[in-house]
């Protein structure tokens, strides 16, 4: 049995040491189709040290995903910076991979295809490149499906292919977008092992920010769940989850956290 | 064997049905004005027989592959300026659109003025008869790439050219190919408008031969080897290659 030290603060934490990502007073306003702004989240501060496995959480519309997008460079935000690595981020780039709901993988390139055009993108030179995408596939244990299309693969599979994809490439950083929401639980069970392994493989080289709405699968996985509120989203709360790895749903303070994390959402769901 | 069954056994039905009520309209009215299926393959053999359609047909296919060459390289060119800039694509579609919906028989008089009874005035016809097609597959196809996929390229690094190259492109292949099966088509009906109204000063081609056929059986046996060359580009080299690339999407109906 693994022994767990959870902690568990009312307030975000302070500024880390080194953080590989800073969150600075960030706010994102949509606008609606018939012109109506709408604020996806307002005023957001976090720092993610190098290495940290941090999950956002919180009731759908709090802009988990827009945050996310933001951190990727996909989108700007309406006001305040991310710094990653203390330059401000001002587009996306092969740094921070991105596992988005549906497994984005391109569906006229084989399996390996994906791989080797993520590696040839990223400026791996040709002749690393079927060795490097050979060993994460294996990893995911889809190298007997390297050479079939996409489609022609199970959903947890194309997941695992889309995580092999962005791991191939070394990323200093790894977001998740609800990225085993769409699986069934086998499937999602599977990807959440090997998630877990691969945090602690890549120990201190990788940081993880996920965003989900699976109170089990936050603890699970981060080392830090950042709770956030309904919309507009704002850092709500921060659960410091120090246990042991592997960890599993069994372990009664992981249970516990589990329990205090989802009480916290119902009551944000109740008064929205 | 069972699938090829399957799949060629209804349209020949089709056919065969078509002889079958042709056969008996053609009996019953007896005039020389609609000769049976018989007469017609007689005729078909002996235009085979004296050389003047296969002749004709090798001539005729030249110049289609020429024409429709000339259309997908125009046509995907001009589409992918307009889908690289805002302004030539509001300034400039509508009028390819206003190209694509002209009857191509509507060009015969003008290529005749520009180009002389020529070999380059029934090309000419063809070409602008097909590439507007080619032109909105092309800008169709850039639209409506999921942007899922162009998330995707640019967090693996992708940008600008490279983004276009490596992702843009492929994801707009299969809505491009539905445009260029259809440009294909126009470009086949505009070649045999330009042949059949522009007099042959060389060669002659298919629809130079509906011109000077002698009798109404010669003129449908020209008709039917235009429809085969027709169903068999459009089905076995067009189609074929839509397929493959829709299959290896797994953008085909399970059969």
């Amino acid at each position: 049995m693994s022994r767990a030290a959870i902690e568990t603060r009312d307030h975000p934490a302070g500024a880390p040491a080194s953080p590989v990502i800073s969150v600075r007073d960030l706010s994102m306003t949509r606008t609606r189709p018939t012109g109506e702004p709408v604020p996806a989240f307002e005023h957001l501060s976090f720092e993610v040290e190098r290495g940290e496995f941090v999950c956002l959480i919180g009731p759908s519309g709090s802009g988990k995903t827009s945050v996310l997008s933001v951190i990727a460079g996909l989108e700007r935000p309406s006001d305040g910076e991310v710094l990653v690595d203390g330059r401000p981020v001002t587009g996306p780039g092969p740094d921070r991979a991105v596992l988005f709901q549906e497994p984005a993988l391109f569906p006229w390139l084989s399996v390996r295809g994906n791989l080797d055009l993520a590696l040839r993108l990223a400026g791996v030179p040709p002749e690393e490149r079927e060795e490097k995408a050979l060993t994460w596939l294996t990893r995911m244990a889809i190298e007997r499906s390297a050479d079939r299309q996409p489609h022609e693969l199970s959903a947890g599979m194309r997941q695992r292919a889309a995580l092999a994809r962005a791991l191939a490439c070394d990323p200093a950083i790894l977001l998740g977008d609800e990225p085993f929401g769409a699986l069934d639980a086998l499937a999602r069970e599977r990807l959440q092992d090997i998630v877990q392994s691969v945090r602690v493989e890549r120990a201190g080289r990788t940081t993880f920010v996920f965003a989900t709405h699976n109170v089990r699968e936050a603890v699970l996985l981060a080392d830090r769940v950042l709770v956030m509120s309904a919309a507009p989203g704002t850092l709500l709360e921060e659960f410091r989850i120090d246990a042991h790895r592997p960890r599993t749903l069994d372990d009664v303070l992981i249970a516990r956290v589990v329990s205090e994390i989802h009480d916290l959402l119902i009551s944000q769901v109740e008064e929205g | 064997m069972r699938r090829w069954a399957s799949e060629l056994g209804p349209p020949l039905l089709g056919v065969a049905a078509l002889l079958l009520v042709w056969g008996v309209v053609a009996a019953a009215t007896d005039t020389s004005s609609i000769p049976g299926p018989a007469a017609v393959w007689t005729a078909l053999r002996h235009g085979f027989a004296d050389g003047s359609i296969p002749e004709a047909t090798a001539k005729t296919l030249i110049r289609l592959a020429f024409s429709f060459a000339a259309a997908l390289l125009i046509g995907t060119a001009l589409g992918l300026v307009l889908a690289a800039f805002e302004l030539a694509r509001r300034s400039i579609r509508p009028l390819v659109v206003a190209l694509q919906i002209t009857p191509f028989v509507a060009w015969v008089p003008l290529a005749v003025i520009w180009f002389g009874v020529t070999e380059r005035a029934v090309v000419f016809v063809a070409i602008a008869g097909s590439f507007p097609a080619v032109t909105l597959a092309t800008l169709q196809g850039i639209r409506q790439v999921p942007p899922l996929y162009v998330r995707a390229g640019r967090t693996l690094g992708a940008t600008g050219w490279e983004l276009q190259r490596s992702v843009v492109f492929p994801a707009a292949l299969p809505a491009y190919m539905a445009g260029v099966q259809q440009a294909w088509g126009f470009a086949w009906k505009a070649l045999m408008a330009g042949e059949l109204i522009v007099p042959a000063t060389g060669a002659s081609g298919l629809g130079h031969l509906l011109d000077s056929s002698q009798d109404v059986a010669s003129l449908l046996a020209v008709v039917a080897v235009i429809a085969v060359i027709g169903v068999a580009v459009d089905s076995f080299i067009v189609g074929t290659i839509d397929r493959r690339i829709r299959a290896r999407r797994g953008l085909l109906e399970p059969t």
